[in-house]
């Protein structure tokens, strides 16, 4: 008989179960240990001005992330104003619209930054459209002569960045970019003009406004740099060493020479950004990614179902992982238990009593169930009357026993009512049937069989990263069902079948 | 628990559970078929029809009712035995000895009352010892008086034989000794005792009992080996027939030995070849695939396959 369908379908199934978990874990950023922390921030930018009963149209520059950061969550306070969010040249903005505000007027935004999935860091690559800068006379030819001396200094267009950026931080010590920055530029003036003249040279460029995001800031300042496209894409530059690159915590807000905030019909206009470290759970970044990702792929996660469901979900989904253990004991080490999937439904119950609790609990109750179900026998009632005494009296002893320990204050003991009473019920049947018939020993044998089984999957099933992981990636049960599948196959022996074949063992 | 031991297993030609379900039950063995071995009584009238002698059915116990009329349809007998039709591994068997006014005398001498033999009997009916607890019947047949030939190293009981049959050709037998801890039954999980059987000879061998080789009986204290089993050709003539029979390709036969009637068989089983493997000191492995090797053996007639049977298996000694 050939296994080789078998191979090729367990194949299929770890296969299929791999490529989901890699897709999840490494492009998607899925955590893979529980409880692991993703950073994110709080963004919230503060509009203050006085309005004077004119029409007021404000305007405030919207960040849409970038340097590997997105932003989520957006939201817009400002009661009595028109919103409305526009784009422009790469730009996103806010327009707050009022007829007859009076007074001082509070605007607010506020959004959440989190680090973008690894698959999801998309670069901006539109090109720039050059214009001709608006140089003139004495300007315009230093423009000229600076740009052609750096481009003698430099060999392609990263350099030639970074050795302008040079000269420009010191324009005194240099005639022309004395006469193009003015004697004691700003940063931002500074950048301007950069931008201008690498224009001029037919290097597009622009100046770009950010924030450097930090575990707090109530009044965070305006970061600026450059960025050259160059080579098909956009690159930062750092505007004080000239290098390219800028550190990673740098948020980009928005692009080119508008101020953050506009406002018409108003005065005394102030901003003020505040930022604050939020980590969240990594989980709710990467769920939060994947429904971003691809939309119709992300209704299968389990992360969107509501709280209950996940509830049950999570315990649920280690069932599989303890059946699989139960078919390794069974049919590998060859233990023998109570029923076929009853060490697995014990160890459920295990989670919520806790395990020395449960075993107590569970071993009273059999111990009990059985005495009275020896009684039953000497009334000598049919079976299916018998059974059902039997499982009427096991819910009467686990009331009495959560009652009894509610008066010792044992409270661990009140979750006794979560063991399985039918299963117990026929597990002390089967237990008395396999007393009488084989013995005492085979009956405690299989019960201590089960209760080991159920203690061994408790304490895998309990495992917070197992049920971290099945949860998150619940293809991985593919996995198992390869396995479970393959086991499905083993003709070995068991190991309890070395002792008993032990008797062949004298011969060569 | 070594390697070695698994290595030597292997070597021996070992079967264990888990290969005889997936390599022998689930492939030769159709799940339709079981019916015919699980339920006792159809095996009984299967067997009767193809002139197998069995032990005469006294009387079927099928509805709750009938139980109130158990004392009546058990008046002619002085003894015999109360089984489940689809019992499993002997749970729930009472073998009636002999009856006096209050009761019925077990094999063993406890007494029981005739309303402890119907509660036992309703028992039955429920299910408490069949298969997956469905409703089962009960049948009460002719206690089989056995055969001198074991008097020696047997303590109360009826010995059986059984024979593992696969595609029509006997590839192992032994027979089964009840023993005092086993209380009559022929059980091995039970206590009772397992001896091998060469096949060609139907001389036994050494046995097992309890998963441990012993020479001597535990409670009379003769000696297992070199009992010649009578009517052997015929018990294997009669094991290779019933493959024809259910169509099982893997199966067991038990037989046992009436003084007055000869062999009888008692029961078939689809899932036989664990213990028989120690009894007789040899694993089924090689056997069964000198078996499959052949591709004419299912064609082939019961006596040519019994000659073949012995031919093949036969003089091997026990290592044990």
């Amino acid at each position: 008989m050939s296994n080789r369908r078998l191979y090729f379908l367990a194949g299929i199934l770890a296969l299929i179960a791999l490529l989901i978990f890699g897709y999840k874990a490494a492009l998607l950023g899925f955590p893979l240990r529980p409880h692991e922390q993703a950073p994110a921030w709080e963004l919230e930018v503060r509009v203050g001005f006085q309005a004077s009963g004119e029409p007021v149209r404000l305007s405030l520059r919207l960040p849409s992330g970038g340097n590997g950061y997105e932003i989520a969550d957006e939201q817009f306070v400002s009661g009595g104003y028109g919103v409305n969010t526009r784009s422009k040249a790469g730009n996103r903005a806010v327009v707050w619209s009022s007829r007859h505000p009076e007074g001082e007027q509070f605007l607010y935004y506020r959004a959440r930054v989190r680090p973008g999935a690894p698959a999801q860091t998309e670069r901006d690559t539109t090109a720039p459209v050059l214009e001709s800068p608006d140089f003139e006379g004495a300007r315009q030819a230093a423009a000229v002569a600076l740009v052609e001396e750096v481009r003698g200094r430099s060999a392609d267009a990263e350099t030639l960045v970074t050795e302008l950026l040079r000269l420009s931080r010191v324009p005194a010590e240099h005639g022309h970019v004395a006469a193009l920055y003015g004697h004691d530029p700003t940063l931002v003036e500074r950048l301007h003009t950069t931008v201008e003249v690498l224009t001029a040279a037919g290097v597009g460029a622009r100046v770009v406004h950010g924030v450097r995001l930090q575990s707090l800031a109530r009044h965070a300042g305006l970061q600026h740099w450059l960025e050259v496209f160059d080579r098909g894409t956009w690159r930062a530059f750092d505007p004080h060493s000239g290098v390219p690159g800028i550190p990673e915590e740098y948020l980009p807000w928005w692009y080119g020479d508008l101020p953050l905030a506009q406002l018409r019909g108003g005065q005394h206009l102030h901003t003020k950004i505040a930022l604050i470290g939020t980590p969240e759970p990594a989980l709710r970044t990467a769920a939060w990614r994947e429904r971003r990702f691809e939309g119709g792929w992300a209704k299968l996660s389990l992360l969107d179902l509501p709280v209950e469901t996940r509830a049950v979900y999570m315990v649920l989904l280690t069932v599989p992982v303890g059946v699989f253990l139960l078919v390794i004991a069974r049919n590998l080490i060859g233990i023998k238990t109570f029923g076929t999937f009853m060490p697995v439904l014990i160890a459920l119950a295990f989670r919520e009593t806790q395990l020395l609790w449960g075993l107590v609990l569970f071993s009273l109750l059999v111990a009990l169930g059985l005495a009275v179900r020896f009684y039953l026998d000497r009334l000598k009632l049919l079976l299916v009357p018998r059974l059902a005494a039997v499982l009427i009296v096991v819910i009467l002893l686990m009331l009495s026993m959560s009652l009894v320990s509610q008066q010792l204050g044992l409270h661990r003991a009140l979750s006794v009512a979560l063991f399985p009473m039918v299963i117990l019920a026929m597990t002390i049947e089967r237990m008395t049937v396999v007393w009488e018939e084989r013995g005492a020993r085979e009956a405690l044998q299989q019960g201590f069989g089960s209760l080991m089984v159920a203690t061994f999957a408790y304490g895998v099933m309990n495992i917070d990263l197992v049920e971290h992981l099945v949860f998150v990636f619940p293809e991985l049960l593919l996995l198992i069902l390869a396995a479970t599948l393959l086991l499905g196959r083993y003709t070995g022996y068991r190991l309890s079948e070395l002792a008993r074949f032990r008797a062949f063992g004298g011969r060569a | 628990m070594s390697t070695r031991l698994f290595q030597r297993l292997r070597h021996a030609g070992v079967m264990g559970i888990n290969r005889r379900n997936a390599d022998f039950t689930l492939v030769y063995n159709t799940r339709r078929l079981y019916p015919l071995v699980d339920d006792k009584y159809r095996t009984k009238q299967l067997a009767q029809a193809a002139g197998i002698a069995v032990p005469t059915l006294y009387a079927k116990v099928e509805i709750e009712r009938q139980v109130r009329d158990l004392a009546d349809a058990l008046q002619p007998y002085h003894d015999f035995v109360v089984k489940p039709a689809r019992g499993s591994g002997g749970d729930g068997i009472v073998i009636v000895e002999s009856r006096n006014r209050s009761g019925f005398r077990k094999l063993g001498g406890a007494l029981l009352r005739l309303d402890e033999l119907q509660h036992h009997v309703h028992n039955i009916l429920s299910g408490v010892f069949s298969l997956g607890g469905q409703p089962d019947i009960a049948l009460i047949e002719y206690r089989v008086k056995p055969d001198p030939v074991f008097a020696a190293v047997n303590f109360q009981g009826v010995p059986d034989v059984r024979i593992v049959v696969f595609l029509g050709v006997p590839v192992m037998a032994m027979v089964r000794l009840p023993t005092r801890t086993s209380e009559g039954r022929a059980n091995l999980h039970q206590g009772a005792l397992g001896v091998g059987i060469d096949l060609g000879s139907g001389a036994t061998t050494g046995g097992v009992w309890r998963n441990r080789p012993v020479t001597e009986h535990p409670d009379t204290g003769e000696s297992l080996a070199g009992i010649v089993i009578p009517h052997w050709e015929e018990l294997l003539e009669l094991a290779a027939r019933c493959y024809e029979l259910t169509g099982l390709g893997y199966q067991g036969v038990d037989f046992v030995l009436d003084i007055e009637r000869g062999p009888l068989m008692l029961e078939l089983n689809a899932r036989p070849g664990l213990n028989i493997q120690l009894a007789n000191g040899v694993g089924l492995l090689h056997r069964l695939e000198r078996v499959r090797a052949e591709t004419d053996v299912e064609r082939v007639p019961v006596a040519e396959r019994v000659r073949r049977a012995r031919a093949w298996f036969g003089g091997v000694q026990s290592a044990t």
